[in-house]
């Protein structure tokens, strides 16, 4: 009785474990071998993960069963498909707590998310020395389309500076925010560092200073549990494509009201209630900012992949790769020693991890590991002022998901140590 | 056991030749591959139409700084016409391995450079000469 008694506490508190051998067998994608002969050993999920037979089957039944177009015809194959991409955003709203699913607006990625918003938003709202506040550990996607509303609009970009230990400086944070931005946006998880960022924490500061928040949740939604609703923000935007969904998918959260107050991004069919030569109603949201004929079958297959997740349960994904990323930590610098390794502890992050090898450029790196069916990412990840804060040309970086296990961090290992063997001879 | 790592590319990595910099160069030019950070700039002393001097600086990957060093050894004392006309499957066959789309960049960024500081020099040269021909003030804005 005692024993059933600590299993029941221990269950409440630690999360099921994950079998990802078991995972495994769901990925059709990994039993493929390379030109070599080798198995694919896939270490590059940050940059695009693989995709579940769930989701290959969802894009694929509605490309044989039901390929038609959404919210327009009256016949069963178009019902279908409505019914499916509209079921597919309440499983994305389902995946981030999203109060309901007309807040989920489907883009092809968090990149035209945060382009939509900008467009949107950033451009109404952002006036001549208005400021908007970011960090320099932001994907180029978080960073450019910002720019670009600063010099239309003649305001100021200011940027929360990154530790050595690659964790973001909330002193400067809080002094920056006296200059009462209109916004502020950061990365939820940085695709280099791998920081997971203290983003109720900020989303506070924000909001007490007055500002709008977004947050760019491409790394963080595929890996933990995230709920939009407790965090605050007003903004989440985040990729199908990193999350085992197609590419070509992706979706961006706002509050109604923000939603309902912003003009369309972009113009066409489906966002309108009535043409007119001269003018048109807008839609209701979400269909306000989805002109044009979507990508319906990525869009139904990020609907598998929500499922998939949730079934496996966020809590599960997140504590697997944790212990990935503590053991990667743990065996890279003991097993291929002068590695170098970027972010903070494995306790403070996702799983990335970014490393150089000293000597070799990380081109190199990724190149001698492809021939053992190894897949590195090699360069700046997009994150070019985050490696300029590192006096860093490039990186190579690799990054788990639910199917990744132990023995592939040791084979990467293994392949460091015969990389720096090929250059020392 | 690796195709494109042979000896003699990881020599040229290890110690390129013409790795330096020129004290006058007549032409020079700075290039970069964005995607990796190769960064690399040639410098060249041409004379009567003939690079007569050439020397590189820069990091990079260990094709693109084989490249660099087996390319630089090749151009010097050619005509500038000659380099001109070298293309880039010149510079593979100088690194005589298989270079996969991926790493062409990284290969074909020393003749990309050299082409950049060729351009700019005669540029220079027709600016200078358009600038001697036209006013006389000899104030130079550069
Ligand atoms: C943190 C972060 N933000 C944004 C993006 C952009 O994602 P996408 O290319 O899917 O728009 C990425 C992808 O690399 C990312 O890692």
């Amino acid at each position: 009785m005692a024993d059933l008694a600590t299993t029941q506490r221990k269950d409440q508190t630690e999360p099921a474990r994950l079998d990802p051998y078991q995972i495994r067998a769901d990925f059709p994608i990994l039993a493929t071998v390379n030109r070599f002969g080798k198995p694919l050993i896939y270490l590059d999920s940050a940059a695009t993960s693989l995709k579940p037979q769930a989701v290959i089957e969802a894009v694929d039944g509605y490309n044989r069963e039901y390929s038609s177009n959404i919210h327009r015809g009256i016949y069963e194959l178009a019902e279908r498909a409505t019914g499916a991409y509209e079921a597919a955003r309440a499983k994305t709203a389902r995946l981030i707590n999203a109060p309901e699913p007309a807040e989920i607006v489907f883009v092809r990625n968090a990149t035209e998310a945060i382009n939509l918003v900008a467009y949107s938003w950033g451009r109404h709202h952002i006036g001549r020395g208005d400021s908007i506040v970011l960090t320099e550990m932001e994907h180029h996607a978080n960073l450019v389309p910002w720019q670009l509303v600063v010099q239309e609009k003649d305001g100021d970009l200011e940027f929360v500076p990154v530790t050595d230990d690659g964790l973001l400086q909330l002193d400067v944070y809080e002094v920056l925010l006296h200059l009462r931005p209109k916004l502020v946006a950061f990365t939820h998880v940085s695709n280099m560092l791998g920081t997971v960022n203290p983003v109720r924490e900020m989303v506070e500061m924000a909001h007490a200073a007055g500002a709008l928040v977004l947050i760019d949740g491409a790394q963080a939604v595929p890996h933990a549990p995230v709920d939009v609703q407790e965090l605050g923000a007003d903004f989440y935007v985040f990729s199908g494509h990193k999350m085992l969904g197609p590419t070509g998918s992706g979706a961006l959260w706002a509050r109604r009201g923000l939603l309902e107050a912003m003009p369309p991004f972009m113009a066409g069919g489906d966002m309108i209630r009535e043409v007119h030569l001269r003018r048109s109603d807008w839609n209701e949201i979400p269909y306000k900012f989805e002109a044009g004929t979507p990508d319906i079958s990525a869009q139904i297959g990020m609907g598998a992949a929500a499922e998939y997740l949730m079934a496996l349960g966020m809590e599960s994904v997140r504590a697997h790769e944790r212990e990935l990323t503590r053991y990667a930590m743990e065996v890279l610098p003991r097993e291929v020693p002068g590695i170098e390794l970027y972010g903070p502890a494995a306790e403070l992050r996702g799983g990335v991890v970014s490393f150089n090898l000293p000597g070799i450029h990380p081109h190199d790196v990724a190149q001698i590991l492809d021939r053992s069916g190894i897949c590195l990412r090699a360069g700046h990840h997009c994150t070019m002022p985050l490696h300029e804060r590192f006096d860093l040309a490039a990186t190579a970086r690799a990054s788990f998901n639910v199917y990744t296990v132990p023995e592939e961090i040791d084979a990467l290992a293994a392949g460091l140590r015969d990389v720096v063997r090929i250059f020392d001879r | 056991m690796d195709d494109l790592y042979r000896d003699y590319i990881l020599e040229h990595y290890r110690r390129p030749h013409n790795f330096g910099v020129l004290e006058a160069p007549t032409a020079s030019y700075e290039g970069s591959n964005p995607l990796c950070g190769d960064r690399i700039t040639m410098m060249l002393g041409i004379a009567d139409g003939v690079v007569r001097e050439v020397a590189f600086t820069g990091r990079g990957c260990a094709i693109s700084q084989a490249s660099a060093s087996l390319l630089t050894d090749e151009i010097k004392g050619k005509t500038v016409e000659e380099v001109e006309r070298m293309t880039p499957d010149d510079v593979l066959d100088l690194l005589g391995i298989d270079i996969s789309p991926a790493r062409l960049k990284c290969a074909l960024l020393s003749l990309d450079t050299v082409a950049h500081a060729l351009a700019d020099d005669t540029e220079e040269k027709a600016e200078e000469k358009a600038e001697a021909d036209g006013s006389a003030s000899g104030a130079q804005s550069h």
